[in-house]
């Protein structure tokens, strides 16, 4: 029985919708090509506030809450970024209910020694009214910024190393959280690489522990992101969680959402363009046209302004590795799409979004993490292109950057990039002295800016992608010189990206077509 | 190792070379002399700004030229005291956190400054910074002339200065990083391979924006 997410393009396709940043483009893909779409979002939980209730009192692999608690405990409450979900959450988000309910229960056992902090590690401290967007009013009002705040990892004196495991990684963080008879951590997983130890080991920690999985060797050998049993990413953050939490005691709570990214006007942007009514292919191309005549700010307002509709798919609570296995569980009921065989040519347009530019520009550094990092890991099993194929990408790759969230990024891109894009090379001949320019981490602790290591770690994340593909070829570049930075070739037009990327496939190739977002995983076999 | 050179004023605190000067003048032997002398500097005010306007070297010679008179013992004696009323409550609030920064990544850290160097020596002991670059009285009879030693610190000649130091102390100019909140100071921020603007004034916001420099506030 054919899978109606894996689509065969016959003479009669319509042409096929997709992102290329901020608009949409339509591209017309040869017959026998494979659109790989996105499941429709599952349906949510109907009472989340019960269902969250339910997990903190029938955890898994712990007792529950209440039963950790005692009158004048420390007990710190770590919290996961404005970086998940894509785009942010509808309020209220589902960390200001599982808070509501969590803060209740500290009052209620008299827990008065409590602190919130958002466990950014080195990304951007989020602002005020993001944090607001996150907790909702009455937990900010309450608590911001004195018992509500952002971790800083380069606050010396509040960072403290717990131990080292025995490949040498220090577990170094938030000495706040280590110091706590109790650390509750409140995450949302947005797809499986999200959650379990890197809630904790990575949200909380800071540059010393993050060099020790996020260099260029690492992300070499990580085979796929999606499966954390194939990641050595994964692997290294799990040895150090685990460590770690011999010497802190850690209440999990996980909680999963569905893909509904696009509220219902634009829910038909998931969907086949061959089965969409009269009236949503109207609509695509109303939409279509309006993006392509709109100032790039106008767009940008379209798409981040509008939080997404998201439902609550699980709630779960309790000791790490139970609570993130059914947690795993749900993400990939979620997004998993079998799909048999890899493509000689992987096809993806580019969207305007990522975890690093909420309520920013995705610049140039982030399309290369989206292309190479987020969109090639998007499978569990074996990549959908083959070893040494072709990945054509759409975006304008215009060389702009947001100066105060990406302000390290500039010099990153622009000078040391054109000097090598060999990631070992950048990894040790400029990451630790850029990492510690005071400059970029004084805009990273009291402004709100991403630490200058974080620019590096971007492009370690393009580079298992980097060492599989063969060639990535962009379409639409509004520029050449960004491209040839990233490594990428151009082409003017979709055919004529196919048309280079035969040159070096073989004859007949196999074409594979991502249709995100909203997001899918490929499981995929050979 | 590379240098970290710092401007102070607008950049590291909030005064500029007017404040510590007023301090001068009006704590003079009596109150008679602190009129007078303050009664000079304001018929001096009208052409110190157009020279601020034109050009920082000229308004620094004006002004300085304020201390005419004004013994070596005094400007000893009062430093002290106008580091402490005028400089260090002053100070931005991460200012000593950053320079101490630099100083822990084993930065050569240098104050340039056209304030004067017993001001400066003062601020950069407090800061940890381990050298001082600024403008020297001329002292003859023990008593200031009025006139500022050469070079002058300002503007451009600041650039020149921090290579010739960087070239003395064997810094690789690559590897420095400087740090200012002026525009006037642009060809100092050139010189480095790390330029930065702290608490920038509205031109070098601009630069700042087009060249992609990082832009640090302090307050």
């Amino acid at each position: 029985m054919s899978n109606p997410l894996v689509v065969t393009l016959d003479r009669k396709s319509a042409p096929r919708t997709i992102f290329s940043g901020d608009r949409l483009i339509e591209v017309d893909m040869p017959p026998g090509t494979r659109v790989f779409y996105p499941r429709p979002p599952m349906e949510g939980l109907k009472d989340v506030d019960a269902a969250i209730r339910y997990a903190l009192n029938h955890p898994v692999g712990m007792d529950p809450l209440h039963a950790l608690l005692r009158p004048g405990m420390k007990v710190t409450i770590a919290i996961d970024d404005i970086s998940l979900p894509l785009p942010p959450m509808r309020r209220p988000d589902i960390r200001e209910r599982v808070l509501t309910i969590v803060l209740q229960t500290l009052a209620d056992h008299a827990v008065e020694d409590y602190e919130m902090i958002i466990a950014t590690s080195v990304h951007r401290r989020m602002t005020a009214d993001e944090v607001r967007h996150v907790v909702g009013d009455k937990i900010f009002d309450a608590h911001w910024p004195d018992r509500l705040y952002n971790h800083d990892a380069e606050d010396a004196k509040n960072m403290v190393e717990i131990c080292t495991t025995e490949q040498g990684e220090i577990v170094e963080i938030n000495r706040r959280a280590a110091e706590s008879d109790l650390i509750i951590y409140v995450n949302l997983n947005l797809v499986p690489m999200d959650g379990g130890h890197k809630s904790v080991s990575v949200g909380l920690c800071g540059y010393k522990s993050l060099r020790s999985h996020h260099n260029p060797k690492v992300m070499r050998d990580c085979h796929s992101y999606m499966d954390p049993k194939s990641s050595a990413l994964a692997t290294s953050v799990e040895r150090m969680g685990q460590q770690m939490e011999k010497h802190l005691k850690v209440f999990h709570i996980e909680t999963t959402v569905n893909n509904r990214m696009f509220d219902d006007p634009l829910a038909f942007l998931g969907k086949n363009e061959d089965d969409l009514t009269g009236r949503e292919r109207a609509a695509l191309k109303a939409l279509t046209f309006t993006l392509s005549k709109l100032p790039q700010p106008a767009r940008q307002a379209i798409f981040q302004r509008v939080p997404s509709p998201y439902g609550v798919t699980g709630v779960f609570a309790g000791a790490c590795e139970p609570v993130h296995e059914l947690t795993l569980a749900k993400s990939y009921e979620q997004y998993a799409v079998p799909i048999k065989g890899q493509a000689d040519i992987l096809v993806s347009g580019i969207p305007y979004i990522s975890p690093y530019n909420v309520n920013s520009f995705l610049n140039p550094l982030l399309v290369q993490v989206m292309a190479q990092g987020y969109l090639f890991n998007l499978y569990k099993g074996v990549p959908m292109v083959k070893k040494g194929g072709t990945m054509i990408i759409c975006h304008p790759c215009t060389d702009q950057f947001d100066n105060d969230h990406h302000a390290p990024y500039i010099e990153f891109v622009h000078r040391l990039l054109p000097e090598t894009r060999d990631a070992m090379e950048l990894h040790k001949r400029f990451e630790k002295k850029f990492a510690s320019n005071p400059a970029y981490i004084e805009m990273y602790r009291f402004g709100n800016a991403y630490h200058p290591a974080h620019p590096f770690f971007m492009w370690y994340w393009g580079e298992a992608g980097r060492q599989w593909l063969g060639r990535v070829i962009v379409v639409g570049a509004d520029n050449e010189y960004i491209p040839k930075l990233l490594g990428y070739e151009t082409a003017r037009s979709m055919p004529e990206a196919l048309e280079m990327a035969r040159d070096t496939a073989p004859r007949d190739p196999s074409i594979t077509m991502l249709h995100i977002p909203p997001i899918a995983v490929a499981e995929s076999s050979a | 190792m590379p240098g970290s050179y710092f401007d102070v004023d607008g950049t590291l605190v909030r005064t500029n070379l007017v404040h510590p000067t007023l301090y001068y003048l009006a704590n003079q032997a009596n109150p008679y002399l602190s009129a007078k002398k303050l009664g000079r500097a304001l018929l001096m005010a009208p052409r110190m700004m157009v020279a601020e306007m034109v050009d920082r070297r000229t308004f620094n010679e004006l002004l300085f030229s304020t201390f005419e008179g004004i013994s070596h013992d005094r400007l000893e004696v009062l430093a002290d005291d106008c580091f402490e009323t005028v400089i260090k409550k002053a100070l931005h609030p991460h200012a000593r956190d950053f320079v101490q920064r630099c100083v822990d990544l084993g930065h050569d850290v240098v104050i340039i400054s056209g304030a004067l160097d017993f001001l400066m020596t003062r601020l950069a002991q407090y800061l940890g910074a381990h050298h001082v670059i600024a403008n020297r009285l001329e002292i003859k009879d023990n008593h200031a002339t009025g006139r500022l030693l050469r070079p002058v610190v300002a503007g451009p000649e600041k650039a020149r200065l921090i290579r010739e130091h960087a070239r003395g102390q064997g810094h690789d100019l690559e590897e420095c990083f400087a740090y200012s909140d002026s525009y006037s100071d642009v060809p100092m921020l050139s010189v480095v391979g790390h330029p930065a603007c702290v608490n920038p004034d509205a031109r070098l916001r601009q630069l700042a924006k087009a060249y992609s420099w990082p832009v640090v506030d302090l307050t």
